[in-house]
């Protein structure tokens, strides 16, 4: 088995990360927002991965798992933000909050 | 029992600490029992030590005691020690007893004044400060006595400093003593640079043996000592924060601005006298400026309305007597002249202030009239002071210090005639304004109803005060009257007698016959202006000597020409150096801060995507540098 | 197996384009989940079984509940997806889609410098080679991300009860 040239798995790897931060920058809902941030997040383990078969060790996997942990951990925090964030401004628009304009 | 000696200054420290800590917890009959109680054991276990020391004379009639060394640098290790020799021990009898009287006679003054712990901490610090700087074998413990009494005297003079005009008084009195502090610290470092220490005997044995009579360095160190003791002592220049320092307490004023601080130059020039013999000039300077001191303070103490103001221009020129008899060689007399001035003006303040309690806090002389047979004790007491003061002869204590004072300006070496002619004059006019007072306040009609009177905490101070200005001076009589020399023969340890010079007893007779005249006269003169208001009185009320009477009421114009000369330009020049170049750079920094803001500040739009735009931006310029380059 | 990656390949970054494109944030979901599935099968082309069952059972599986719970609990409706059209413009893809094409560029520049020899994909890693070096090495990054997992926990518990003052 021949297998993958490398680079292709990054290239995927790199075109789904860029994706997933097109829409963190072009979106201004919360939701789509954290949506592309899972994205950019599941990028960047598919780079691990693809790390990991290249050298045929585990320790890309590894990291690939504690991305997912990290992940989970943000998404349930980010949900809860967003639900506070929604009952207090009555809108998913990151636009509106803005308090902090200098 | 000497080795009690360092219990005199703890013990009115302890009682500070004490009324300090508690700040007014305590209520009035304790912050009273510590205060004076503090004071009165240190004034008791001076009297031991004072008994001890006569009895049995240590060696070298001097007992030293160190407490610990201070610091170690080098070879500077100075240590803080006691020294009690003739001359201190004098100090500190007058100090703790004095002191004493004074904070009995506070406790009933006091009473019911809201700050009256406040009142007695400040008090017993004072005494703590002022009985080491008297003690101190070192000038540097000198100097923090020095400066502990200069503190209290800032505190006391604003002690009802919901006034403005007192915190003004006191801030006065500090900045213009401080000029002269300054001048004692350079004094002071000039004096370890040149000769390696600050021991006061070891300075007094080094200093001839370094620099011959008239040299340049002592006479510069003796000049910086003396621009501290005027400043101290409001002598001229430094005179004009005295008068303003009135406003405090009139028992502060009796105690450190009449009895003890304001003294305290006096005892630094004769503690030092060995460096103002080097220094022949300054020496004479010191002469002079007493001279002109006295004469000054006594014209405008002739035309005040405030009772306390005649006191305390009465005190500057008291104060210059002192220091005619420091220039003149006459170490002894301006000693005793402190001693006896302690007494009559503690006591001419406390009958002051006796009388201003029981007519309601009224302070102008003219207001007043007639109170000889409302409040007896305080007249009986306040014509004994001024008698003392006027120098009224053969019974007063003044009459015999004075004339000691006389008699050394007469045959001292350097001026001779002149200081006598100008404390023989100084003399006429002390009798007259004192006896103005008297006439003014005691007789003539009455004005005004004394309310309330005086209790016993009142009455014994001013009754003990009144036998030692009376007494006071027996202890020292000139040679046509007895020739008592208990007080010079005691200082003799430390204070050089004065060169004699042969003069007979007739001569000496003639010199006191006279200014026992002179004294006599004034008191006339004031009888027959303010009492008989003779015709030829009416004088005083032509346009000439009204603006006479207007200058020296304002004291010979001192704050005016100070104002004029020192403050105005001062403030002008800070008011023209306010926009200098130096400004501008710091302005510049915050004007370029103030404008980078207002740019900066509208990145901060608030919107995170923005936000991690430029973090993107950001981090793919560091990706770029790391890929790239 | 080499078609099966580029398959999937294209088909993940086709649906992660239309997950970020779409107005309806359930539509979005379903595509992203695609996307994820997509991505598990190239982890298991790439030889790494483990990921791949993890990428279907927790990502795809437990985080998107996660979104269509909260989307549910929001509640938005046909008038939310009106207005997220009107934020939908032309004009604002502009500035991202330069951001990333920089991006591209930087990182198709490295990828075409060592693009000869590396090959990934040779070798199957199963499980309890995984689990092997999981508590081994790296025991102190599990319970790191415990710590953090317990965390993520009471942050979301303590949001999640919304404002009690009221």
């Amino acid at each position: 088995m021949a297998g993958i040239p490398l680079s292709h798995g990054l290239l995927v790897a790199v075109v789904l990360f860029a994706l997933g931060l097109v829409g963190v920058l072009a979106r201004r809902n919360l939701v789509f927002m954290l949506m592309s941030i899972e994205i950019m997040l599941n990028a960047a383990g598919l780079a691990f991965i693809a790390g990991g078969a290249r050298w045929a060790q585990p320790d890309g996997q590894i990291m690939f798992i504690l991305v997912l942990t990290l992940a989970a951990a943000e998404v349930s925090v980010g949900l809860a933000l967003i639900l506070a964030l929604y009952h207090r401004l009555e809108t998913l628009d990151a636009d509106a909050a803005d308090k902090l304009k200098g | 029992m000497l080795a009690l000696l360092w219990l005199t200054p703890a013990l009115p420290l302890l009682g500070f600490v004490i009324l300090f800590a508690t700040a007014g917890r305590l209520p009035a009959s304790a912050v009273a029992a510590v205060g004076v109680g503090s004071v009165g054991l240190s004034a008791v276990i001076a009297l031991i030590i004072t008994a001890s020391f006569l009895t049995t004379p240590p060696e070298g009639d001097f007992y030293r005691q160190v407490l610990w060394r201070w610091i170690a640098i080098g070879s500077f290790n100075p240590e803080v020690a006691f020294r009690l020799d003739p001359l201190s021990l004098v100090m500190m009898l007058v100090i703790t007893f004095v002191g004493f009287l004074i904070h009995l006679y506070s406790s009933e003054f006091m009473a019911g004044d809201e700050g009256y712990s406040r009142f007695f901490a400040s008090m017993n610090l004072f005494v703590a400060a002022m009985l080491i700087l008297v003690l101190a074998d070192d000038l540097l413990l000198l100097y923090a006595g020095w400066e502990g009494v200069g503190l209290c005297s800032y505190l006391l003079i604003g002690f009802w400093y919901r006034d403005p005009a007192n915190g003004a008084a006191a801030r006065k009195a500090f900045i213009v003593t401080r000029i002269g502090d300054t001048a004692m610290v350079v004094g002071l470092i000039l004096l370890f640079t040149r000769l390696g220490t600050l021991a006061i005997p070891e300075l007094m044995e080094r200093a001839p043996q370094a620099w011959p009579a008239g040299s340049a360095t002592a006479t510069a160190a003796a000049a910086l000592l003396l621009g501290g003791a005027l400043g101290k002592s409001a002598q001229i220049p430094l005179q004009t924060w005295l008068p303003d320092a009135m406003a405090g307490p009139t028992p502060v004023s009796a105690l450190i601005h009449a009895a003890t601080m304001v003294t305290a130059g006096v005892y630094l020039i004769a503690r030092t006298h060995v460096l103002f013999e080097l220094a022949p000039a300054i020496q004479l300077a010191v002469a002079a400026i007493g001279a002109a001191t006295l004469l000054l303070a006594a014209f405008s103490a002739l035309n005040q309305h405030d009772f306390k103001r005649i006191l305390a221009y009465s005190t500057i020129s008291q104060i210059g007597y002192m220091f005619l008899a420091l220039g003149a060689g006459a170490w002894t007399a301006a000693i005793f002249h402190f001693m006896t001035h302690a007494f009559f003006k503690a006591l001419l303040f406390l009958a002051a202030g006796a009388v201003m309690m029981c007519i309601g806090d009224e302070h102008d002389i003219f207001r007043m009239g007639g109170l000889w047979r409302r409040l007896p004790l305080a007249f009986a007491s306040f014509l004994i002071g001024a008698a003392s003061l006027a120098a009224l002869p053969l019974v007063t204590a003044g009459f015999y210090s004075k004339d000691m004072i006389l008699w050394g300006a007469w045959t001292s070496g350097r001026g001779g005639p002149a200081l006598w002619a100008a404390g023989l004059i100084g003399a006429l006019v002390t009798a007259i304004y004192i006896f103005r007072a008297v006439f003014v306040v005691f007789f003539g009609e009455m004005q005004i109803a004394a309310r309330s009177r005086y209790g016993w905490r009142i009455a014994v101070p001013l009754g003990v005060l009144s036998v030692l200005a009376l007494g006071g001076g027996f202890v020292e009589t000139p040679a046509a009257l007895g020739h008592v020399e208990a007080f010079s023969r005691l200082l003799e340890a430390v204070l050089p007698t004065q060169r004699e010079v042969a003069a007979a007893p007739a001569t000496q007779a003639t010199v006191m016959a006279i200014a026992s005249f002179a004294a006599l006269a004034g008191v006339f003169i004031a009888y027959l202006v303010y009492l008989r208001r003779v015709r030829a009185a009416t004088i005083l009320d032509t346009s000439a000597v009204q603006r006479l009477h207007r200058f020296w009421l304002a004291g010979w114009g001192f704050d005016w020409l100070y104002d004029r000369v020192l403050v105005r330009p001062f403030l002008w020049f800070a008011q023209l150096n306010r926009d200098d170049a130096v400004d501008a750079v710091y302005d510049g920094v915050a004007f370029s801060s103030r404008v980078s803001h207002a740019y900066l500040s509208r990145t901060q739009t608030g919107r995170v995507r923005w936000y991690a735009g430029w973090l993107v931006a950001g981090s793919l310029a560091a990706i770029a540098i790391a890929v790239f380059a | 197996m080499t078609a099966a990656f580029y398959v999937s390949a294209a088909i993940a970054v086709l649906s992660t384009v239309m997950a970020i494109t779409r107005a309806d944030a359930v539509h979005a979901l379903l595509y992203l989940v695609v996307s994820l599935l997509a991505a598990a099968s190239i982890f298991y082309v790439l030889g790494a079984p483990f990921a791949a069952v993890l990428e279907v059972i927790i990502y795809a599986g437990a985080i998107m509940v996660l979104f269509v719970f909260v989307v549910m609990m929001l509640n938005l409706g046909q008038a939310a997806t009106i207005q997220e059209r009107s934020w939908i413009k032309p004009r604002m893809w502009i500035g991202p889609a330069a951001l990333t094409a920089v991006l591209m560029a930087e990182v198709a520049y490295v990828l075409w410098a060592s693009r000869k020899g590396n090959f990934a994909g040779a070798n199957v890693i199963e499980a309890e080679q995984v689990g092997i070096a999981f508590f081994g090495p790296y025991l102190l990054a599990v319970e790191l991300a415990s710590m953090l997992l317990l965390a993520g926990l009471v942050a979301a518990c303590h949001l999640g009860r919304g404002d009690e003052r009221k």
